[in-house]
């Protein structure tokens, strides 16, 4: 289970996070919503270690993840997705998942440099894999084209499949319906819905309110840089202080 | 004692000139993010401007020192407008390249104009240097020193008095707003290139006499520039003033105290240390995440 | 190419000095194969984790010095000394690795050319080591139980083991984990690290690489040559390098090898028309017109004819 207990971070004189705690439930799908500068974002960067914070910790089943590198904390099972730079712009859509599966590989120096039949195994199994990720975010069609050249929305698609291939227990993902049309929305929720079936546990940042309750067993809200409200979707639709956080931005 | 006051001021001499040296840089790596690997062909192109102004032309050594100015900024427009305008959008490792080119083309270029033979530029300062208590100092340093202070001077004076001082600070503060405001920014941008690259010459032109012009004088300049941006903070005027004045005095006293053969070494270890030791410190490009 | 073209050439290259008998082009081809070596060093660290540096002489500097001296001084056969040179340089890339590994872009770039100042210096000043600006004249040509492998024949086939040793190794190390994490890097750091590239393992572990082959490509050279001088950190070296592999394809293969071949062969050409210096400023123009024209460099540019067609 990934904890967050108390966490702060503060750019110069700001506090974007002013004392952050709660917990995403494995197996679900956890939403974060707030409105804009309430620190989603900084809170996604924290978890995933882009972002040290000033104050409180991030845990996974128990074990410490603040202050470990980015790579250590993928390494322990906790990956994201990214909203700009999604993908890797000179790769084939199968070598971006291929290149995802990098903890999947053993291969060290010696062995690759003496060409152990091994290799070769492995080498034609993250192959396999690949192929079957990029079926499975519906790019069969796109495997072979580069991924800079493709729409948004598919490079969006792109970069869940490079995070899948990570194979992630908790996969977070940074706004997934940023820039996409409403079908492009509803592929989206449909795989996200799939990946929690297959047991991971996912954590969203996002915008699009239809989509977060739509998919989300539990909503978590931001405002300020605290957590103002957490529950069911309904429950947090109807909740007094949510819709005032929501109104009050709105008309300031 | 009066070692350590000649080797300061002989240190001041040679770090006037890399002030300039570094000012020109730290405008056109720190502002407009150019990696000028040819910023030393501008520093050689002005002493042999200022050698062929004197040898060839026959002018006197103030002119021939404006020349070697001129000679700079021509030169640095020219290179602007047809290298770096056109690449603008790309990746600064693009040019970056582009301007390893520039320097290998300049570098031979001026070995076939002028040959391998070092020249010797002519200047009409006594020899017999002056004794200014415990140091002597000979005019043409003394010259040196002077010009380059009053450069360093007018160099601040045009970034922070002058309507293209302004223009220029906008431009790479806030390019979009600038341009919004109706600030020209190709052309502060081939003003700014121009500008960095006629201090450069100045730099060469001052120094040439001293010790000698040769093709490859250059390279080294270059890589003293560039410590001294680094040791200065990118962007940062008075940083290289004073950067340079630092490596001036450090070079002086390695080469008295230490050994002579080492003393390009120090702006080597300059970068190597200040790089490795303050890696996010002063360089950090916000690195977009998401 | 084609598996029947590849035998071919194969075939050629075995039989290349009985056809090709000629002492001064078997000494362009040794040579064009010592670059080729270099060149795909660079290569690894340029064309595939994105990273340029421009004090690879030093490495390759670091490698015939080290071959030298443990040859001259310490009489140790070069079947031993070769893989030292290449550990010695492959230690000096591990400390810039280590240094400079914060750094990206051009600052990594000022930090190996420094780097590369230094060693220059330092070969030029420690005169008891390296003799300085005199040079280590006299080092032994390699042994092979009773021969010696002077003649350029012989050494030709030296220089073809090492390219092809080469060649199989990048071969190996592009097409693995480690090639795929050495592109990821060039592609995109952030997104690298959040799928668990270590980014200072690998990026360490090409300048390791890089700089080992750029080492044993000094070694190939002191033997070759039999004179180690300061020379070898002449940035010219450097210059070269980079121009075989920003030419020939960064990112290729083939490319750092048809760049050395071009770049060592058009000089030998051009020597009978024009002077070097000529030739070092063709190159500037060159590599500026490279940029603008053809930025991803010539085997690239030919697949793409060949995929087109």
């Amino acid at each position: 289970m990934l904890a967050v207990r108390d966490v702060a971070v503060r750019f110069g004189g700001v506090a974007a996070l002013d004392g952050v705690s709660f917990e995403v439930r494995p197996g679900t799908i956890t939403s974060v919503i707030g409105p804009n500068g309430a620190g989603k974002t900084t809170a996604f960067n924290t978890i995933t270690g882009y972002l040290r914070p000033t104050r409180g910790e991030v845990t996974y089943d128990g074990a410490r993840l603040t202050g470990l590198r980015p790579s250590a904390i993928a390494r322990r099972g906790i990956v994201r997705t990214f909203q700009r730079t999604s993908v890797f712009p000179a790769l084939s859509v199968a070598d971006n998942v291929r290149v995802g599966l990098h903890l999947s590989g053993t291969a060290g120096l010696l062995e690759v440099l003496l060409g152990r039949r091994r290799l070769r195994d492995e080498e034609t199994r993250l192959a396999r894999q690949a192929d079957e990720i990029v079926e499975f975010v519906g790019l069969r069609h796109r495997r072979a084209e580069i991924a800079s050249e493709l729409p948004y929305g598919e490079q969006r698609l792109v970069g869940l499949g490079v995070a899948l291939a990570a194979g992630p227990r908790v996969l977070l993902l940074d706004e997934p319906g940023a820039g996409m049309s409403a079908p492009e929305k509803g592929v989206v929720s449909g795989l996200i819905r799939r990946i929690r079936d297959q047991g991971a546990t996912v954590l969203l940042v996002e915008h699009d309110m239809r989509m977060v309750m739509g998919i989300s067993d539990t909503v978590i809200v931001l405002n300020g840089g605290r957590v103002i409200a957490e529950g069911a979707p309904a429950a947090i639709q109807a909740h007094p202080d949510v819709i005032r956080a929501y109104l009050g931005s709105a008309s300031a | 004692m009066e070692q350590l006051l000649q080797h300061l001021v002989n240190g001041l001499v040679l770090g006037g000139t890399y002030a300039l040296l570094g000012i020109g840089l730290t405008l056109i790596f720190g502002l407009m993010n150019v990696v000028n690997f040819a910023h030393g062909e501008f520093y050689t192109l002005g002493a042999y401007a200022a050698f062929a102004a004197l040898g060839l032309a026959g002018l006197d050594f103030t002119l021939a020192l404006l020349g070697a100015i001129a000679a700079g900024a021509l030169g640095g427009a020219l290179c602007e407008v047809s290298l770096l305008r056109p690449l603008r959008h790309e990746s600064i490792d693009t040019t970056m390249l582009v301007m390893i080119g520039l320097w290998i083309a300049m570098q031979n270029g001026e070995l076939l104009v002028w040959g391998g033979v070092a020249k010797s530029i002519s200047h009409p300062f006594p020899t017999a240097p002056l004794v200014l208590g415990p140091v002597s100092l000979a005019p043409l340093r003394l010259f040196v020193l002077l010009v380059a202070a009053a450069l360093i001077a007018a160099s601040y004076l045009l970034i922070q008095r002058t309507k293209l001082g302004r223009a220029m600070r906008a431009t790479f503060q806030d390019a979009e707003t600038s341009a919004l405001m109706g600030v020209p920014i190709e052309r502060i941008h081939t003003a700014t290139f121009a500008f960095g690259s006629a201090l450069a010459a100045a730099a060469g032109a001052l120094l040439g006499p001293i010790f000698l012009a040769y093709p490859s004088m250059g390279d080294l300049a270059s890589l003293k520039a560039f410590s001294v941006v680094i040791l200065g903070g990118l962007g940062n005027v008075p940083g290289a003033t004073l950067g340079g004045l630092l490596l001036g005095v450090a070079e002086e006293l390695g080469a008295g105290y230490v050994s002579s053969g080492y003393r390009d070494a120090v702006g080597f270890l300059i970068i190597i240390v200040v790089l490795v030791l303050r890696p996010a410190g002063i360089f950090a490009r916000a690195e977009r995440i998401g | 190419m084609r598996r029947s073209g590849r035998a071919v050439a194969a075939l050629l290259a075995l039989t290349l000095p009985f056809w090709l008998a000629n002492p001064y082009v078997l000494h362009v081809v040794i040579m064009a194969g010592i670059f080729g070596v270099l060149a795909l060093s660079l290569n690894l660290l340029l064309g595939y984790t994105g990273q340029l540096s421009l004090g690879h002489a030093a490495f390759f500097g670091i490698g015939a010095y080290t071959s030298a001296l443990l040859t001259l001084r310490l009489e140790w056969s070069f079947w031993v000394a070769l893989p030292a040179a290449a550990t010695a340089a492959g230690l000096a890339g591990w400390c810039i690795g280590r240094l400079a590994l914060k750094l990206r872009g051009a600052y990594f770039v000022l930090v190996t050319i420094s780097f590369a100042g230094v060693v220059s210096l330092v070969s030029i000043n420690w005169m008891d080591l390296t003799n300085g600006p005199l040079g280590l004249p006299g080092v032994p040509p390699p042994e092979l139980g009773p021969w010696s492998l002077r003649t350029k024949r012989a050494y030709y086939y030296l220089v073809l083991a090492a390219v092809a040793a080469s060649c199989l190794a990048c071969k190996r190390l592009v097409g693995s984990r480690i090639g795929r994490a050495f592109v990821a890097l060039r592609e995109n750091e952030s997104l690298a690290e959040s799928i668990g590239v270590d980014v200072t393992h690998y990026l360490v572990l090409a300048a390791v690489v890089s700089a080992g082959l750029a080492g044993m490509a000094g070694s190939l050279y002191a033997h070759y040559t039999r004179f180690v001088s300061p020379e070898v950190f002449l940035f010219t070296y450097t210059v070269t390098m980079v121009i075989m592999v920003v030419a020939g394809g960064k990112g290729t293969l083939a490319g750092p090898l048809v760049g050395a071949g071009l770049f060592t062969a058009l000089p030998e050409a051009l020597r009978a028309v024009t002077s070097w210096q000529w030739q070092m400023l063709a190159y500037g123009v060159l590599l500026v017109l490279l940029v603008f024209f053809l930025p991803r460099g010539i085997v690239p540019a030919l697949t793409a004819v060949r995929r087109r067609s």
